[in-house]
């Protein structure tokens, strides 16, 4: 076994205190859609400089954790907090830590890469001069400095990511949330993404909690967590969560996971 | 798993942050608002058709006489552009709410809500921006209009601008609680016919109230409560240099009622979200 703590160790940790309070902890969450459960008193935490997987199927629940963890809509049970703050009690102290790349683009189209940025930063009251001067390093780093007056309409696919990731970084935050990132991206633009967003963990000590339908995108020192038809099935140190599922892969791990499931009985 | 601890005191943002996020979002709708040129376009044919054509045709039917606030005989073009004025602004609060629920779809007002700042400040700022949006109309169509003989007195112009923000305000309000019931984008035609059309007719905008009530007394009740007479109403006095105390006092609370009503359903533990999100889940 590789990575034996189911808590990152403190030795990983550029903040002392960061160690002792997850970047995200869902706890008991559970939410409906009239009658249809999406969610079942799901927990688990992602710590501070960690990749943690959102391993899922579609429908399995993980948009829906991420509209109640972005605040769309409100939590019918259970808690949810970012790094100590209660997103229900204090949204304003939550969501300035938290950065997010939903599935679906969410840039204007029409204006241009550092309007973009810009208006974003405006969002989180970051100043002009102060915005202007990330934006021109952020795009610095996703290598799209000389695009910064096109219009996003004219990036590609990967491109466009790239801008999204770099905007959910703008205002510093120690969580990121990205939701299905590489769907409908190529070879390439996807390793691109992916590494990048590693590099944020080590680097920069952020909490990552990555959702995913692509095994392939997972690595051995990621934390896992399988969520099925709403509940969390296994979670824990990617090698622990395959050991304990008696399999050799990921792959294996999660169709015998969900397989379990679906006997008689385990139905939602 | 109770690790969320009781670190709650919140930091609260500073003034200067407000401002920021304020005039960030009224920067953003005008930069679309720029790039859409057939929208400035059409919003301006819209009321230049109605006095181009309407107008003529119809001020030989019609007779105005002497009502408050004109003091002399008028043309029947200068008596309906307190209402085509009012009218380019409900369009452009319906359209700001259909650029709402399309945001919503395009995902552009999960970026709005995910901001840290408090979330009827967000929805504020963007019925700001969108009203900003509509006195560009507004202006332009009046500039338009000057050469085609209605020629408010000069303080005018001035006057009727706190007019045009409030009345701007109430029909953005109103728009923004309307997208927040629409789940796509088609409901749109239907907000025209059950909304845009039926508060536009049924208003003082294209006839006086007085001839309504010749007419059907029940439709004159009905006008009389419409709240769209009373920005038509508020605009036009304004317009010259006047108050109307009635318009201004319906128009105010309508503003208020509404708005709180819109924010009430983008609150997150309410409205959005007893709804599934659109196109299922991933």
């Amino acid at each position: 076994m590789t990575n034996p703590a189911p808590i990152a160790e403190p030795q990983q940790m550029p903040r002392l205190e960061a160690a002792a309070v997850p970047a995200l902890s869902i706890d008991a969450v559970s939410h409906s859609y009239g009658p249809r459960r999406a969610l079942v008193n799901v927990c688990f935490n992602v710590q501070p400089a960690s990749f943690t997987a959102l391993l899922g199927l579609n429908g399995a629940g993980k948009s829906t954790l991420f509209s109640l963890i972005t605040r769309l809509f409100g939590i019918q049970s259970g808690r949810i907090g970012i790094f100590g703050h209660d997103i229900s009690r204090a949204p304003g102290e939550a969501l300035r830590l938290l950065g997010v790349v939903f599935q679906p683009r969410t840039l204007d189209l029409d204006l241009s890469l550092t309007q973009n940025l810009l208006y974003h930063a405006a969002l989180h009251g970051i100043s002009r001069r102060e915005a202007a001067a990330r934006s021109t390093e952020l795009l610095a780093r996703i290598g799209l400095t000389e695009r910064a007056g096109s219009k996003v309409r004219d990036l590609s696919g990967g491109q466009m990511r790239r801008l999204e990731i770099a905007r959910a970084l703008l205002h510093r935050p120690r969580l990121l949330l990205l939701d299905e990132p590489t769907v409908g991206l190529d070879v390439k633009a996807r390793a691109e993404i992916i590494s990048h967003v590693r590099q944020l963990v080590t680097e920069q000590g952020i909490g990552v909690l990555w959702a995913t339908h692509l095994f392939d995108e997972i690595m051995s020192g990621d934390d896992l967590v399988v969520l099925h038809q709403g509940k969390v099935l296994a979670q824990g140190p990617m090698s622990r969560v395959i050991s304990e599922a008696g399999a050799q892969d990921v792959n294996t791990a999660f169709m015998r996971l969900t397989g379990a499931q679906a006997m008689p009985g385990g139905g939602a | 798993m109770s690790s969320i601890t009781t670190r709650d005191v919140p930091r609260g943002f500073s003034a200067s942050e407000y401002m920021t996020c304020l005039t960030g979002i009224v920067w953003r709708e005008g930069l679309r608002f720029l790039h859409q040129r057939e929208r400035f376009v059409s919003a301006l044919v819209r009321p230049l058709v109605w006095l181009f054509i309407f107008a003529a045709g119809f001020r030989q039917v019609l007779g105005i006489s002497i009502i408050p606030p004109y003091e002399t005989y008028i043309l029947y073009e200068v008596f309906i552009a307190p209402g085509l004025m009012a009218m380019i602004q409900l369009f452009n609060g319906m359209q700001s709410s259909l650029s709402m629920v399309y945001d919503r779809e395009m995902g552009n007002m999960r970026t709005l809500l995910v901001s840290p700042l408090p979330r009827g400040f967000l929805l504020f700022c963007k019925l700001l921006a969108g009203t900003a949006v509509s006195l560009l109309q507004v202006y332009a169509f009046l500039i338009i209009a000057w050469f085609w003989d209605i020629t408010p007195p000069p303080i005018g112009y001035l006057t009727v601008l706190p007019a045009l923000i409030l009345s701007g305000l109430m029909l953005g309000s109103l728009g923004m609680l309307i997208s927040s019931g629409i789940k796509q984008l088609e409901n749109f035609a239907g907000v025209m016919n059950f909304v845009i059309f039926p508060m536009f007719f049924a208003s003082s905008a294209l006839y006086p109230l007085w001839r309504v009530q010749e007419g059907s007394p029940y439709l004159y009740y009905v006008c009389q409560a419409n709240p769209f007479t009373h920005a038509v109403e508020l605009i036009r006095f304004a317009l010259y240099g006047q108050i109307n105390w009635i318009s201004l006092a319906v128009v105010g609370v309508c503003t208020i009622v509404f708005m709180i009503a819109a924010i009430y359903a983008y609150d997150p533990s309410r409205g959005l979200a007893r709804r599934e999100p659109a196109g299922g889940e991933g």
